[in-house]
């Protein structure tokens, strides 16, 4: 089924280390206004929508229930979820689109990181008889990544630190990113990693809006057509895993066509700085390539929102005429378990 | 540019009970996912994708648990989707799945939806104060028995409708290896005669906490040729969703269930439900649903679901068989009970269904719903493949 489906639309919140002040749908609905004015579309619009978030951040059960009273579904819309990061809502709005089905698609995540502690809120994704109990949180997981890149010679602390800085300068330009700027790389969270080499706990959401063939040069000067999207999965215990390796990445890249003809700009869900070494390697991207001119999730990580700002990063420089062919990463699970990547075009110029 | 048809060619479940303390979370899945797999005669290397559904990761105290399951369904190395729609979950990750075969994203595709719930509390897991929110009062129970009341008195059907739907379903169980209660010396006189819980949700009203896995083996026309066993095939589904609370909210018949089913009915060319199909799996948790859901599909014009209840046309041998299998009054392992109603009703088309199966049972209806009665979710399934 040849049917060409792009981005045509991007919005992101400020993302901040506490929104306390702000439910969730509070925090979505400026969003979702945003993203719904760049197209002149309505809710009543939309063809689809879906979303991701995690209960476990909002610390209850059916949290995204709340979120959809924001969309405004009445008249009832169709509408589905994931108990994912938003880039997989995307993927799945992208299959709904190819069926026939529909001819736009809103998508939008949020999450939250702010009510609990997040490093060990993350450890509930684990193993839940073998490995959860011992509760390893999230910066000891990468730390073992980080140690196996070192121990392999992929990598080393000064190069990790340059990842970081690069990441928080080139956030400057960003005015969501919660990091920005010269940021002190700090001493050891968990050895090797520093606290510049770790995300920042933060809050916020993210739209996009996807249209099909010629509904979305109706709605957007400069389509980010998606030429290709794969996810893949690896195993879940590390101990059967190449930590300096992410094979499901390559996979879901080679799928999604990104090795045919060089991508110019990439953006990484890579947020702990050992993460975009690996992924640079799985990914064959070379010193050419633009890798997280926003920032990054270095910058901005708000949990469940992240990847799908990597795809709407992405698109967004597709449409400026920053990129013509750029590559757009999401991941979930401890030490990249999980990832997904889409590659973005724009029409030739 | 046409949809590619898609057919349910395995199917598997577990055997549904209160507390599966054999099996771990992944033993659980593998289980019925081994089943499906075993029911289409393929392995774990024929499968391209895997969609998993489950309600609340609070039910078992395992934040997005797929990411564990990866390697008991075989998925390493694949796409693997995680759906969460509440307690529509079920019919939810099958339309996800089917989706991938619809748009020949993937060829064959497992679907997969469960919950352990002797892990934890189900009910107190839906019971967290939410600030400035109405709770819902100890359990689901409490939400839903002021519209059942709502119910009785626009309908004016007789207090006796939900026992009547309760026994009928209990006895339907026994003729259902798989079903988690089989009560063999129920009676109608013991169920008016259980406790009330939430008036007028008596105890024998209201569905168990199961644990238990459903699995189903979607592919599309290609893998359906090499199906050893009779496909069923997906002739419309839909997914609905409309807000929690709001004044304009009818919480009897809510219109996205309406949407809903006029969505499917309009894909597979039904026309009139009550004559176009032969027998519905309906997510009824509280016997008083399904004279409710009767008429929010339109077997029944409204305010009359309860005469086809009393009338016995929705028995086992009424000529609108509702809830063959027991239905979620007597299995309720709730991110599977959707797919358990959608299987159950591919079961039934492709002539599985056992003890419990419909003569002439050519298209029939699986029905799922979550949330505050906001979410719906709802697939046609037919003997024959789709005409167009």
């Amino acid at each position: 089924m040849n049917r060409e489906i792009a981005v045509v639309a991007f919005a992101q919140t400020d993302h901040r280390r506490t929104s306390e002040e702000l439910s969730e749908v509070e925090m979505l609905m400026p969003v979702l206004h945003e993203v719904l004015a760049q197209t002149g579309l309505k809710t009543a619009d939309i063809g689809f929508t879906c979303s991701g978030s995690s209960d476990y951040l909002a610390g209850r059960a059916f949290s995204f229930t709340l979120a959809l009273d924001g969309v405004g579904a009445w008249p009832p819309i169709s509408e589905s979820h994931v108990e994912m990061d938003g880039a997989w809502a995307l993927y799945e709005a992208w299959t709904k689109l190819l069926t026939g089905d529909a001819d736009t698609a809103l998508v939008y995540s949020y999450g939250k990181s702010s009510p609990g502690p997040l490093r060990d809120v993350l450890t509930r994704q684990l193993d839940p008889y073998y490995v959860a109990p011992l509760w390893p949180d999230s910066v000891a997981l990468a730390a073992l990544q980080a140690q196996a890149l070192i121990d392999a010679g992929d990598t080393d602390e000064p190069a990790l630190a340059a990842v970081a800085a690069r990441s928080r300068t080139d956030a400057s330009a960003n005015s969501h990113a919660q990091l920005r700027g010269s940021v002190p790389h700090g001493g050891y969270v968990v050895r090797p990693l520093r606290t510049g080499d770790c995300p920042p706990i933060g809050d916020g959401a993210a739209a996009v809006i996807l249209a099909a063939g010629e509904r979305a040069r109706e709605l957007c000067d400069r389509p980010a057509w998606i030429r290709g999207i794969d996810h893949r999965i690896e195993a879940h215990s590390l101990g059967v895993r190449d930590l300096t390796d992410s094979p499901s990445a390559r996979l879901a890249a080679e799928r999604a066509g990104a090795f045919e003809r060089p991508v110019d700009t990439a953006e990484l869900h890579a947020a702990f700085t050992s993460q975009e070494i690996v992924l640079r390697k799985a990914l064959k991207l070379d010193d050419g390539v633009r890798v997280n001119p926003s920032g990054g999730a270095l910058a901005a990580n708000p949990v469940m929102a992240a990847g799908l700002i990597r795809i709407g990063e992405a698109a967004a420089r597709v449409h400026r005429g920053e990129s013509d062919r750029a590559l757009a990463h999401a991941t979930s699970g401890p030490c990249l378990q999980q990832n997904l990547v889409a590659v973005l075009e724009g029409d030739p110029r | 540019m046409s949809k590619e048809p898609v057919a349910v060619v395995g199917i598997g479940q577990t055997k549904h009970v209160a507390a599966r303390r054999d099996v771990s979370i992944a033993g659980l899945v593998r289980e019925a996912a081994r089943s499906a797999l075993d029911d289409a005669e393929l392995t774990w290397a024929d499968i391209d994708a895997v969609v998993i559904g489950k309600a609340p990761d609070f039910f078992e105290g395992v934040m997005m648990p797929e990411l564990y399951l990866a390697d008991a369904l075989g998925a390493v190395g694949k796409p693997m989707l995680r759906v969460h729609t509440a307690g529509s979950v079920g019919g939810s990750t099958a339309l996800v799945a089917a989706n991938l075969v619809a748009a020949r994203v993937h060829g064959t595709v497992l679907t997969l939806a469960f919950e352990k719930q002797s892990e934890s509390n189900a009910m107190w897991g839906l019971s967290l104060p939410i600030p400035f929110q109405q709770p819902l009062l100890a359990g689901a129970g409490g939400f839903f028995a002021p519209h059942v009341r709502a119910y009785m008195r626009r309908s004016g059907a007789p207090d006796t409708v939900g026992s009547l739907v309760a026994y009928k379903d209990r006895r339907n169980a026994l003729k259902n290896p798989y079903a988690h209660l089989h009560e063999h010396d129920i009676t109608l006189e013991k169920v008016q005669a259980s406790p009330m819980l939430w008036d007028p949700i008596r105890y024998s009203e209201t569905c168990p906490s199961s644990d238990g896995a459903c699995a189903m083996i979607l592919t599309d026309r290609a893998g359906a040729a090499r199906a050893p066993r009779p496909p069923a095939w997906m002739l419309g589904g839909a997914m609905r969703s409309e807000p929690t609370l709001f004044a304009g909210k009818d919480a009897v018949s809510p219109r996205a269930g309406k949407d809903c089913a006029a969505d499917v009915y309009r894909q597979a060319g039904i026309a009139d439900p009550r004559r176009d199909i032969d027998a519905a799996e309906i997510y009824v948790p509280f016997s008083w649903y399904e004279p409710m859901w009767l008429e929010n599909l339109g077997f029944a014009a409204e305010g009359e679901g309860w005469k086809l209840t009393e009338s016995g046309v929705t028995e086992l041998d009424g000529d609108l068989p509702v809830n063959m299998s027991g239905g979620v009054l007597s299995t309720n392992p709730i991110g599977a009970s959707g797919m358990i109603r959608f299987a159950e009703a591919a079961l039934q088309v492709r002539g599985q269904a056992g003890e419990h199966q419909v003569e002439r049972a050519r298209r029939v209806l699986g029905h799922a719903y979550g949330g505050g009665s906001q979410f719906f979710s709802m697939w046609l399934v037919g003997a024959e493949p789709p005409t167009s």
